[in-house]
């Protein structure tokens, strides 16, 4: 295998960022950005995490590439990924068992994360191991600046605070201010990425689905 | 006893449902979800796998992995996510095999969705939750059923909409993916009317 014109690290760093976001514009790792953005703490645990496994594994991946048989790839990408998951989880269950308890088995659902398997598919297997790893940890940084973003409104407006810190006081603790209970429930998540990519695409017009069917046509 | 059985079922076909409630499989579920003939067919395929691997990795939970299972003192559970991602590899990998030489139609309808199975978390997600829930043998079977199923549901439910949503007038922003996700969310809050009851 020959590398065509690898990336610079700084490309393969800030590509994935805004341009290329994972979330956003490819749609990997939905499932997780659903599910723990509820609050701040969690989402950025699992950022963290994602950036963590999704770098290493690149970095092993792309070092290995050229031993590797094409017909085994699979697995062995999945042998690294899940050891690394394996070592997140059990970092996280000695140093933060109540945030390992809150994120239950979405760590170790960060073997079947689209991202991390997505970025050694498609970018460790063709350039070399440096590259590899910044784009590792630019596009978990891009995964992590979603879940941020969505953890920041959920929490905020829907139950008054920001990494667990009060900043809006709520009526049930003698405050003013009513939270939106709808921002904490599971379907919010839904209405917020759809909002988010309505967002990008506005800014980024070559980025519009074309219409599969003219609804201004004049002939009915 | 065959009311508990049943009630688990029911609670994880609707209420703990794995697309709406969990939001496990979203990669595909909002990738393949555009016609109902090939979510349908996908929905079969993860619930096909989905009741092979979880009781799979059920027993091997409970004969291997356990502290003290399979000898005094031995605790493995710390091998606990490559191992059951390695076994459900393997079993997707020899469904497809068995697929191919005895039922050769559904082999080539499922195509390239049954290897992608691998990678979707519903059926990671499955297994963890089976194992977080301490499941026995037998609930994990109907677990498994009824865990596919729920996805299965959602994604046809998903497919249907969308087939109709098509000819709707959306902003060019929204259309596609952008509304696609408003949809699962107001079908999310739809099945949160489930939440409330209790088995």
């Amino acid at each position: 295998m020959s590398d065509v014109k690898s990336p610079t690290w700084k490309e393969a760093l800030l590509d994935p960022l805004i341009a290329n976001n994972p979330v956003m514009i490819q749609v990997l790792g939905i499932c997780s950005t659903l599910a723990v953005t509820s609050s701040m703490k969690t989402a950025f645990v699992m950022g963290l995490s994602v950036t963590a496994v999704t770098a290493i594994s690149n970095f092993a991946v792309s070092a290995t590439r050229n031993y590797i048989p094409s017909s085994v790839r699979i697995i062995a990408q999945m042998t690294v990924i899940a050891s690394l998951v394996i070592l997140v989880d059990q970092i996280l269950k000695a140093f933060a068992y109540d945030l390992s308890k809150q994120l239950s088995v979405y760590v170790g659902l960060i073997i079947t994360n689209c991202i991390v398997m997505g970025r050694t598919e498609g970018f460790a297997l063709k350039y070399p191991p440096v590259p590899s790893f910044f784009d590792g940890i630019g596009n978990g940084l891009g995964y992590m600046l979603v879940l941020c973003i969505i953890g920041t409104i959920r929490e905020i407006f829907g139950s008054g605070s920001w990494f667990g810190i009060t900043l809006l006081e709520t009526v049930n603790n003698g405050g003013w201010y009513v939270p939106c209970g709808l921002l904490v429930m599971p379907p919010c998540g839904f209405f917020l990425v759809g909002l988010l990519i309505w967002l990008v695409k506005s800014f980024r017009k070559e980025l519009i689905e074309p219409a599969e069917y003219d609804t201004h046509r004049e002939d009915y | 006893m065959l009311e508990h059985y049943l009630s688990l079922f029911i609670k994880s076909v609707f209420i703990e449902n794995m697309a709406l409630a969990f939001f496990l499989g979203m990669c595909t579920f909002l990738a393949v979800s555009k016609k109902v003939t090939t979510s349908a067919g996908l929905g079969a395929a993860v619930v096909m796998v989905q009741i092979l691997s979880v009781p799979a990795n059920n027993l091997i939970n409970t004969y291997i992995l356990m502290p003290d299972a399979l000898m005094p003192g031995l605790d493995l559970s710390f091998l606990s996510f490559i191992t059951y991602i390695g076994v459900i590899a393997a079993i997707v990998q020899i469904l497809e095999m068995v697929l191919d030489k005895y039922v050769p139609s559904l082999y080539s309808a499922l195509g390239i969705f049954l290897p992608l199975i691998t990678v979707n978390c519903v059926i990671f997600a499955g297994v963890s939750f089976m194992v977080q829930r301490e499941y026995n043998f037998a609930e994990s079977v109907v677990y498994a059923a009824g865990s596919g199923i729920s996805w299965a549901l959602a994604i046809i439910l998903l497919a249907a909409i969308r087939e109709r949503l098509k000819y709707s007038d959306a902003p060019a922003g929204l259309r596609g993916l952008g509304l696609t996700f408003i949809t699962s969310g107001l079908m999310a809050i739809g099945f949160m009317s489930f939440s409330g009851i209790q088995l």
